[in-house]
């Protein structure tokens, strides 16, 4: 060995990755956390809801995760399960897309609606599901929410949705465009009649359905850091050339602007909705008194 | 020719040999009437093949058109004794939103209309015709006031779509258009719509919850501008083209749907070339459906608009594997 070979540069040998992005972890086992990256065990992670143990970020939850932690147990009846979209457009794409989206969820639609009771109120319920086809709003889903806000009207039951999209399903361009205004108008007639409807805001909920139902509650509650608005934030920045701050959007800053009642933790929503549910529980005596 | 669209150019460029063939006749005394005849017959033909056929592409194209007219253009051209009325009463008056009251012959009414700028310093003023919340709850308060006075509630949509801005945010855009379809299907008086230009997403939608709405021939509607739509679908905002293929935009495919019912024609070449034409074929148009709806009385015209937003949507029956057609008789039923 020469002296010079002393101050010559190592080489090191590169271990190929197994494939696995960094910071993944088994599928199923442990999770990590999309805020504080703090990883846990799933099971625990379950049995706190979904939200993170150390920083409260609220996981994003299926339809049917969302019904089992809301409503009373084994109570629910499905409504118009067997709705499911057409390709009225012939949309380049979008049968094949729908068949993958059923395959991936395990759902035949982006809501769930249907009818069972909430710390022993009845209630009508419609769920909607971000992991179909990010949640959007084509004709099979406009027309569930629909029947089910006709159902709380025919039933004089309270309607509650849990909204989640990525806003109108551009696959079914006008049609979807006309789902905000056929559920605005079955909520028209709901409301005047004195229906009461609970509309709770998840992350993310976007454009055309934030701008139809999800946004005409006559109380409006949201979860933690669950982004809602009409544009998105890219297209935002983009028209004013600005960089947008980080909390735009957020379940907080909307109830800062006054678009909201109340942000809710998960663990608190259930009773806060049967506390909301157990006020408007006695109208029938207010009614009879008029 | 600042005005020609580029499909336009072989009819134009024909037409600028005509007129150079008729200023070399005056000049050299020679008579070339047979040749410029045929010439002109060869050009009206060419421009009655070009626009019976206009594609998708090509009629958002003179659905944008920057002649095109305007909301302020055609409220000026149809009603009678306009006056304008501003703000929402509770920020700002959006000049992306305009309306007030006229009248449509002898007939009251209370018009409203997105309005786009005429030059660029008029566009920045009215932020394109992009509507901002206090712009929705302009209309809202026009259309509330209309309700109250018993008058029909005239509307032009003519808007890429509501203002995507950080204050539109704050201040409630989602909330904004989501009332403003609640509350117009709520109103017992007619309410008539007319796409005379570009109908973009919730923003115009937030107009557009009618008992009726009707579209110029060359109008374009759809839920994302096709620039929009190609960039989130495939990357690529210059598939616009393909975007107005695939989603279906012209007021052909939207009678078809039952979204509209009914197209009002043009003046060849697009409404930007006969104003007071475009005008009288919109004017005979709503004196007609006015004509029809105001036999109803206010239940019956909120029945009515209820029932065309209901049965709007094509999906089916998982067990049944239901074509559209029984899918939507299914629709039907259900609003019964």
């Amino acid at each position: 060995m020469q002296i010079k070979d002393l101050f010559s540069k190592k080489k090191y040998a590169t271990i190929p990755s197994t494939g696995s992005k960094r910071g993944d972890v088994p599928e199923g086992l442990m999770n990590k956390c999309n805020k504080c990256g703090k990883i846990q065990y799933s099971k625990e992670l379950e049995k706190n809801l979904k939200v993170c143990t150390s920083c409260s970020y609220h996981f994003r939850l299926s339809a049917w995760e969302r019904i089992s932690i809301t409503m009373d147990d084994n109570d629910f009846v499905e409504y118009d399960a067997d709705i499911e979209s057409l390709d009225p457009l012939d949309f380049p794409g979008y049968a094949g897309k729908l068949e993958q989206q059923k395959k991936k969820s395990g759902l035949k639609e982006a809501v769930i609606t249907g009818e069972g009771t909430i710390g022993g109120y009845p209630a009508v319920i419609a769920v909607m599901s971000f992991d179909f086809f990010s949640g959007s709003m084509g004709s099979a889903v406009g027309e569930k929410i629909t029947r089910a806000i006709e159902s709380a009207h025919e039933k004089q039951l309270p309607l509650l949705i849990f909204s989640t999209s990525g806003g109108a399903r551009m696959q079914e361009s006008i049609l979807s465009l006309m789902q905000m205004a056929k559920t605005s108008a079955a909520l028209s007639k709901f409301q005047s009649a004195g229906g009461l409807f609970i509309s709770v805001f998840t992350d993310p909920t976007m454009g055309g359905v934030s701008a139809s139902f999800a946004s005409l509650g006559d109380y409006i509650l949201a979860e933690p850091g669950a982004v809602v608005g009409f544009a998105g934030r890219l297209v935002i920045e983009q028209t004013i050339r600005q960089k947008l701050p980080d909390n735009f959007q957020t379940a907080e800053f909307n109830l800062q602007h006054g678009q909201l009642d109340k942000v809710v933790h998960r663990k608190d929503m259930k009773h806060t909705l049967t506390k909301l549910l157990d006020m408007h529980a006695v109208k029938e005596v207010a009614i009879s008194g008029e | 020719m600042g005005n020609e669209l580029p499909f336009e150019k072989p009819i134009n460029d024909l037409r600028q040999k005509i007129t150079e063939l008729k200023a070399l006749s005056e000049e050299k005394g020679i008579d070339f009437s047979e040749e410029i005849a045929r010439l002109e017959d060869k050009c009206k033909q060419m421009e009655e093949e070009l626009y019976s056929e206009l594609s998708p592409a090509q009629k958002m194209h003179v659905a944008r058109h920057h002649g095109r007219p305007t909301s302020l253009e055609f409220i000026e051209s149809i009603f009678d004794d306009f006056i304008e009325l501003h703000g929402d009463r509770l920020y700002a008056d959006d000049l992306a939103i305009v309306g007030g009251i006229a009248k449509l012959g002898d007939i009251p009414v209370t018009v409203i209309g997105h309005q786009r700028g005429k030059d660029t310093r008029d566009n920045i003023a009215r932020f394109f015709g992009s509507p901002h919340p206090e712009g929705f709850r302009k209309a809202l308060r026009f259309m509330t006031q209309a309700n109250k006075f018993n008058r029909p509630i005239i509307t032009f949509i003519d808007t890429k779509g509501a203002y995507p801005g950080n204050t539109a945010e704050e201040r409630g855009q989602s909330e904004a258009i989501a009332r403003n379809l609640r509350e117009m299907a709520g109103f017992g008086v007619p309410i008539i719509c007319v796409v005379i230009g570009e109908g973009g997403s919730g923003g115009a939608l937030a107009l557009g919850v009618g008992n009726r709405v009707l579209m110029l021939e060359n109008a374009i509607y759809s839920v994302i501008s096709p620039n929009g739509a190609a960039s989130i679908l495939w990357k690529d905002a210059s598939k616009a083209a393909e975007a107005a293929e695939a989603m279906k935009i012209t007021a052909k495919d939207l009678l078809e749907f039952g979204v509209i019912e009914e197209i009002i024609p043009e003046p060849r070449g697009g409404a930007h070339r006969d104003l007071a034409v475009q005008a009288g074929y919109i004017k005979n148009s709503l004196e007609k459906h006015l004509k029809e709806l105001r036999v109803l009385n206010a239940e019956q015209l909120v029945e009515d608009r209820y029932n065309k937003f209901r049965n709007i949507g094509h999906y089916r029956l998982a067990e049944a594997e239901a074509g559209n057609d029984a899918s939507r008789a299914e629709a039907a039923n259900s609003s019964q």
